[in-house]
């Protein structure tokens, strides 16, 4: 039977911060200073710090909707440091951490939550895909992006700053979609530079990974012949190691990863979901002794690498961004009614133009109140 | 992006070729492949078999695997992973073996590929083309002789197109690559082997567009609207009729989203009837939509109401009945007495 890549679960940082030696990791760390590592810890912070006020601004009316990715920082802030600015993410809707980390303001993610647009940033600017509510649709694209790197030649050339890879986040439920092995099946067959990050927080709204797969999910990927690792997602250090050698792998020409992060969804799915109805409070309790935050502060303090001050600016700082995504949020408004037809099509369209200009006509008569 | 009419070579002497509709399609494909660096086709068996129908006939061995891609048997994957080719600036061109097997497809086509471009507030385009062979009559098993055509035109964002001939087909499959955005090409193909006369105009030529429809017989007494396969039919049917001295309009609608309403309505405001006629089933067709809008912007000049031919609220029946549930001439002069007798 083929086996995965590395047969036991990754964990360079155990959940009470002792540092674990790891002969094939190590050296994928090594470089990441006290300084690399504070800041490794202040995203995880800052990404927690905006899905509460997320949160909050939901329960206050704000917003329509939010997606907490409460307790998977590690997985995400861990594994977007890896990531060159070459490299091109396709995220699911989860994925706040690797947002933050490659730059975008999060308060665009809360356009689709508010109700004043689908998409919310520009993907070319920080080379992050939009995503959509389809579980498991995007990692084909994903797949297909990364051919399209194949064919630009952008592979194995040598150069860091050239050699690009694809990375497609998704969860435990998405694996048992369709798209997903078809998304494997072609990362595979054309050896794509594509790595696939499984974020497996347990739980996809109310049905346990145990409902989605008899086998541990990171054998899914050996089975389509994709090297493939399961990692402690609470882990950031052990995430952002396996996601390098994946993301190296994929930029010299060796083809897609497969990475289960074993994680956990510490909040509800989303804010209209209620996680008291099907798991116990024991096994939360359980999983926060885990936190991906805890961990890393209890390192760099036992190492003597968290000063007060860094830790006083980083409170301003999250305080600072609260502030910023509230203003944001509230200042947010609908866009111009009109511009529903804007952008259906790239050049005209004699249906959406004709319509267009029966709506134009309808709510300036509502106006002048010669219709009803 | 360049425009087709940028790269018009005016001073060329437009080479003619006896082609078949299949053929047609080949070399437009091939012309766009030799032009456009950014064009790949993928499909299931194009390559080496050159497609089930071998539209793709000799096109990897010219162009090589990557540009001419034979596909794992998976119709989402070969949409999905356009869908990221075409954001990595590529114009893939997907080649569905049969109507029938869309469907795999179904969510990538209508929830990623016609929406992307709205989501992304304009930022993001996908110049993707699915060509998809479809419609009956050619003795064929199940899920191979279906016409899909109005759940891909219900679909805000997709463009869905037909030729008829095989001249609209080589210089429509052009247009559909260059299109910015989604274009559902339907292939009808029972008429791939149809033959005619093909200007091989060079790359960039512009064309008569994907957006208009075309007057293919004038008429005085109605209009008969047909697209794809159904314009043949109608074609036979206005010879017939002419000979009872019943004078037929026929309309090849070419374009099913957007629809050009415009041509139709001109027709029968002269007219004064109009039948449709499409392979399709009647109910929620494309000929319900056609007789809305003749009702309301021809409802004085109308004679009798627009009648509609085409196939039944069935799944599409055994190859040995498919000549009673495909519109025939007769079926379709039937609907024509019908009308002419208000």
């Amino acid at each position: 039977m083929t086996q995965p890549d590395v047969l036991d679960t990754v964990q360079l940082l155990t959940p009470e911060g002792t540092r674990v030696a790891d002969h094939r990791y190590d050296p994928r760390v090594a470089h990441l200073d006290p300084a690399a590592l504070r800041e490794l810890y202040a995203d995880m912070v800052l990404t927690r710090r905006f899905d509460t006020e997320a949160t909050a601004l939901q329960r206050q009316g704000e917003l329509g909707l939010f997606t907490p990715s409460l307790g998977q920082e590690g997985a995400q802030v861990g594994s977007a440091h890896a990531l060159a600015p070459q490299d091109y993410v396709f995220p699911a809707y989860r994925e706040h951490g690797v947002l933050h980390v490659r730059g975008l303001d999060l308060t665009d993610v809360l356009k689709q939550f508010r109700g004043v647009d689908h998409g919310g940033w520009d993907p070319a600017e920080h080379r992050v895909h939009l995503f959509t509510l389809v579980v498991g649709a995007h990692p084909l694209h994903a797949v297909g992006y990364a051919m399209g790197v194949q064919r630009d030649g952008d592979v194995a050339t040598g150069d860091p700053n050239r050699d690009t890879a694809v990375i497609a986040y998704f969860g435990d439920g998405a694996t048992s979609q369709g798209d997903v092995s078809e998304a494997l099946t072609f990362a595979a067959v054309n050896q794509a530079p594509v790595v696939f990050f499984v974020q497996n927080n347990q739980w996809a709204i109310s049905v346990p990974t145990s409902g989605q797969t008899r086998v541990p999910l990171v054998q899914r990927g050996v089975g389509f012949g994709i090297p493939s690792v399961q990692v402690d997602g609470n882990d950031p250090l052990a995430c952002y190691a396996v996601t390098a050698e994946a993301l190296d792998r994929a930029r010299n020409g060796g083809g897609p990863t497969f990475i289960e992060a074993v994680t956990y969804r510490m909040g509800a799915h989303t804010t209209s979901d209620d996680p008291l109805r099907y798991r116990d409070a024991a096994e939360v309790a359980a999983w926060r002794a885990k936190d991906p935050i805890d961990r890393l502060r209890r390192y760099l303090a036992d190492a003597g690498e968290l000063p007060q001050q860094f830790l006083d600016d980083l409170d301003a700082r999250a305080e600072e961004l609260a502030v910023h995504v509230r203003d944001t949020v509230h200042a947010m408004t609908p866009p111009p009614a009109e511009s529903m037809f804007d952008h259906v099509y790239a050049t005209p369209h004699s249906l959406v133009d004709a319509e267009r200009a029966w709506f134009r006509d309808y709510e300036s008569a509502l106006e002048d109140g010669s219709v009803r | 992006m360049t425009t087709m009419a940028d790269r018009t070579d005016a001073t060329t002497t437009v080479p003619t070729e006896k082609l078949t509709l299949a053929r047609a399609l080949t070399l437009g494909m091939r012309t766009a492949l030799r032009h456009d660096p950014s064009v790949l086709l993928m499909g299931e068996d194009i390559g080496r078999l050159g497609g089930v129908f071998r539209v793709t006939d000799g096109l990897q061995a010219e162009f090589g695997p990557d540009r001419v891609v034979d596909t794992p048997l998976a119709e989402s994957g070969i949409v999905g992973t356009a869908i990221g080719l075409a954001m990595r600036g590529y114009r893939p061109v997907c080649e569905i073996q049969f109507d029938g097997f869309v469907f795999p497809a179904f969510d990538q086509i209508t929830t990623m590929l016609a929406k992307l471009h709205a989501r992304s507030l304009g930022r993001i385009t996908v110049p993707v083309v699915i060509r998809i062979p479809y419609g009956g009559g050619i003795g064929a098993v199940e899920h191979h002789s279906e016409s899909p055509e109005v759940l891909f035109a219900h679909t805000a964002g997709l463009r869905v197109v037909s030729p008829a001939t095989p001249a609209d087909a080589y210089t429509m499959i052009q247009e559909a690559i260059a299109s910015p955005d989604p274009v559902i090409f339907l292939e009808p193909k029972g008429r791939y082997w149809d033959k005619a006369e093909v200007a091989l105009t060079p790359y960039g030529t512009p064309g008569a567009g994907l957006d208009k429809a075309r007057v293919v017989r004038p008429g005085a007494d109605l209009t008969v609207v047909a697209y794809g396969p159904t314009v043949h039919t109608a074609l036979r049917a206005a010879e017939v009729a002419a000979e009872e001295g019943t004078s037929l309009e026929v309309i090849d609608l070419r374009t099913i989203s957007p629809l050009d309403h415009d041509t139709v309505v001109e027709s029968v405001r002269g007219t004064g009837r109009c039948v449709v006629v499409h392979e399709a089933a009647v109910s929620h067709g494309v000929g319900a939509e056609v007789a809305a809008r003749v009702t309301e912007e021809c409802f004085f000049e109308l004679e009798a109401p627009v009648l509609r031919v085409g196939g039944y609220h069935t799944p599409y029946p055994p190859s040995r009945l498919e000549h009673h549930y495909l519109p025939s001439v007769d079926r379709l002069l039937d609907a024509v007495d019908r009308a002419m007798a208000v």
